[in-house]
């Protein structure tokens, strides 16, 4: 189980869990983009009323699923690697392009050194890797105090505010 | 120069104690070696062949006399005593401890200077024209720009972990480009529209390494306001579908050859177009707020050509050499530019010691207004010399070994460190610069010559710019021996070129007479006034070839 940071706590009772595409869908499941894509019509209402999420995987774009992004309330963003850093941009297009304002979430290779950079680009929660330490994680969070450019919490780059 | 204000300097302090406390927490077994190793590339560590070595960035080539002494009290206290000033205008420090780093980076961050992405696959320092702001060519002075986009760059939440490393080169000199931007991630040209308006010219996919390809245009001009989000964009775009399966086709150059130009620059305006209008573009405030910090120095009002410089070179010939060399002229009347050469007989290209690193912030103090600049060729320039005072800097810079007259000659090479040092050469590349510098030394020989790069990798990575020198150098490894092949023709200036290689590879040993060997030829087939890459353009690479090899059978 990963340990769940969300609003700068540990959670212990998150609900929220990853389903395969030949496994039943319960609630608080997280489909992926592919189900969702072949069954939207028949999902809509299960995403809207909360029961489930949606995981996009490393090499799919937020543009994939787009404005309908909107429809969830959780939308997860799968690092296979630390080093893969293509979510970043997939976190910030959901948030600045397509509106979504629901719980987004890191999950996978989700290490402290990276806390800082995802909670920038838009995340505001991080499904940590078992084995980080979460005192050091909890501190990531305030390792700057200046940024040079704008990001999802504000939108003002440093030179429009220096 | 570019002073920081308290944001800047708060930024870097902070990063300063992420890196230490990210060294503490992988010392003490916290952090992994694979997941410690991009933190410690972002802050500029690589572990080598021997040791770990430190790139200190040096922000578009610009340095103060503070931070030079600086450099060389870390080369003192945390190395054997020197430092190596690299192609992209950086310092590298070859022997420093693992553990010593975080307190070198502290004691750095005193003068301002930082190792921020310097190595990693995120956005590299900026580069640009080592005469930046003191040429009357030059469109505009480009460092403001180059400021902007390192501000923008660093620690760039959405882009610390790119398919791979990231370099943006910057020139503002029509006709010419001491930037390679042609070889570069992304080369931003700064150039004037027909309405007399300044904005950029961008190219993109250009790079060295294993694929090398020149870059390609992706916008004919981009409003001045519009750079950086433009180059959110690009790296965008790249971001999200630049290789990531194999780490020799991550570059965004392998990107751009797949979807061809055309593909490339629609996606990147597709996306522009959504965030050209936001908050990211810059302000007129901002750019003037830049631009105040490389305002001209307090110049005097003097002329050009003073006496006691005419009567100096007409009475020391050694010294008429240097000035034609190595001396440059400056946009204002009575100033020069002055180039210190670090290539020395004997030592490795771009070598310098402690002692000469603080004997050159003397000289910046006493004769340039405290300022220093690095260059891609590997030396150091002085960029506001008054004329009259030229003869007794030479004479100071000569007792160093900072004066030999050979700038843009055959023995001004660019070499990379090589098997020496580096754990992924194929060959040792210094020991055959010095060799080829032992074997011509000979000044008269050198300035008949005239202008060629000679350029050496130790392998296909091409940190020494290969594929670029108009006589190029690369190590290979022949069953396990070194030898080394030649490629001509290449040229890194204006008109990029890539070099075409000569034939089998040669031993050691052969190479300054191989070398000889293709001098000889072009002496015996040039025209009148004519430079090596001039001649090889001219006449083609079958003779040469075949002035080496023997004729075809
Ligand atoms: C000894 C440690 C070094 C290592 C391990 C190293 C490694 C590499 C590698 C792997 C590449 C190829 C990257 C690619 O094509 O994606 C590369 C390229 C390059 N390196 Fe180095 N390098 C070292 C030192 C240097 C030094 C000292 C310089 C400057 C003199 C330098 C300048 C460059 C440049 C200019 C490139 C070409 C970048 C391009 O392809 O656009 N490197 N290096
Ligand atoms: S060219 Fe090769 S040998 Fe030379 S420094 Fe780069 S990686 Fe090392």
């Amino acid at each position: 189980m990963a340990q769940l940071i969300k609003q700068g706590q540990l959670v212990s009772n998150d609900e929220w869990h990853l389903i395969e595409d030949d496994a039943i869908i319960a609630d608080y499941g997280i489909i992926s983009l592919k189900r969702w894509q072949e069954n939207a019509a028949a999902l809509l209402p299960l995403a809207q009323a909360g029961k489930i999420g949606l995981l996009l995987n490393s090499d799919e774009t937020a543009d994939l699923i787009g404005d309908d992004c909107r429809q969830f309330v959780l939308i997860a963003v799968n690092f296979p690697k630390f080093s893969d850093g293509r979510g970043y941009s997939t976190a910030r297009l959901l948030r600045e392009r397509h509106g979504f304002k629901g719980e987004l979430r890191s999950v996978g290779d989700v290490l402290i050194d990276q806390l800082f950079f995802m909670n920038r680009c838009g995340f505001n929660s991080f499904a940590l890797r078992d084995d980080q330490d979460l005192n050091d994680a909890l501190a990531a969070f305030a390792t700057f105090t200046v940024c040079y450019q704008n990001d999802v919490n504000d939108q003002r780059p440093l030179f429009r505010r220096r | 120069m570019y002073v920081y204000d308290e944001y800047d300097q708060q930024l870097l302090n902070e990063r300063v104690a992420q890196f230490k406390g990210q060294m503490e927490r992988y010392l003490a077994g916290k952090i992994a070696d694979d997941e410690f190793l991009p933190l410690r590339l972002q802050n500029g560590i690589y572990v080598q062949r021997y040791a770990p070595m430190l790139r200190v960035a040096v922000p578009y080539g610009q340095m103060n006399s503070a931070q030079m002494r600086a450099l060389a009290r870390v080369a003192r206290e945390y190395d054997k005593g020197y430092a190596h000033f690299s192609t992209r205008q950086n310092v590298q420090f070859n022997w420093p401890k693992l553990e010593q780093c975080p307190q070198i980076l502290a004691d750095l961050a005193e003068v301002q200077m930082h190792a921020v992405q310097t190595s990693g696959n995120c956005i590299r320092n900026t580069t640009t024209d080592e005469y930046a702001g003191v040429i009357a060519e030059e469109t505009v002075d480009p460092r403001p720009y180059c400021e902007i986009i390192r501000q923008w760059s660093t620690f760039h939440p959405e882009f610390a972990f790119l398919p791979r490393k990231f370099k943006i080169a910057v020139n503002a000199v029509p006709g010419a480009d001491r930037a390679a931007i042609q070889v570069h991630d992304i080369g931003v040209n700064i150039i004037r529209n027909a309405e007399g308006q300044i904005g950029y010219r961008i190219l993109v996919g250009g790079g060295l390494g294993r694929t090398p390809i020149v870059g390609e245009e992706i916008r004919s001009f981009l409003p001045e306001e519009d750079l950086l989000t433009y180059l959110d964009a690009v790296i965008r775009v790249y971001n999200q579908f630049g290789r990531r399966d194999n780490k020799y086709k991550a570059r965004i150059k392998i990107l751009v050859k797949a979807l061809g130009v055309e593909r490339m620059a629609e996606l990147v305006e597709a996306e522009w177009e959504r965030i050209k209008n936001g908050d990211s573009k810059l302000t007129a405030a901002e750019l003037e707020r830049v631009k105040k910090h490389f305002t001209d120095p307090a110049y005097k009002t003097l002329s050009d050509e003073p006496a006691e410089l005419t009567s100096a070179r007409a009475e020391n010939a050694a010294f008429a050499r240097w000035l034609q060399r190595n001396v440059r002229a400056h946009k204002q009347a009575g100033y020069a530019i002055v180039t210190l050469t670090l290539k020395q007989k004997g030592t490795p290209p771009g070598d310098v010691t402690a002692e000469q690193m603080d004997q050159i912030a003397m000289l910046a103090d006493k004769y340039s207004f405290g300022e220093i600049r690095s260059t891609h060729q590997q030396n150091l320039v002085l960029a506001d010399v008054e004329q009259s005072e030229l003869f007794a800097l030479w004479q100071e810079a000569k007792a160093l070994g900072l004066a030999t007259p050979t700038l843009g000659l055959l023995t001004d090479m660019i070499c990379c460190p090589g098997g020496d040092f580096c754990a992924l050469a194929n060959a040792k590349s210094i020991p055959v610069a010095e060799a080829i510098q032992l074997r011509f030394d000979d000044l008269d020989y050198l300035h008949d010559l005239g202008e060629i790069d000679l350029n050496i990798s130790g392998c296909m990575n091409a940190c020494g710019h290969h594929h670029v020198g108009n006589i190029g150098v690369l190590g290979v490894d022949k069953k396990g021996e070194e030898f080394y092949q030649i490629s001509l023709g290449g040229n890194a200036g204006e008109d990029t070129s890539l070099g075409k290689i000569l034939g089998p590879s040669f031993a050691r040993d052969q190479m300054p007479d191989i070398i000889a060997k293709i001098l000889d030829f072009y002496v015996a087939k040039r025209s009148e006034g004519e430079t090596f890459l001039e001649t090889y353009r001219r006449i083609g690479h079958d003779p040469f070839k075949e002035a080496i090899y023997g004729p075809a059978h």
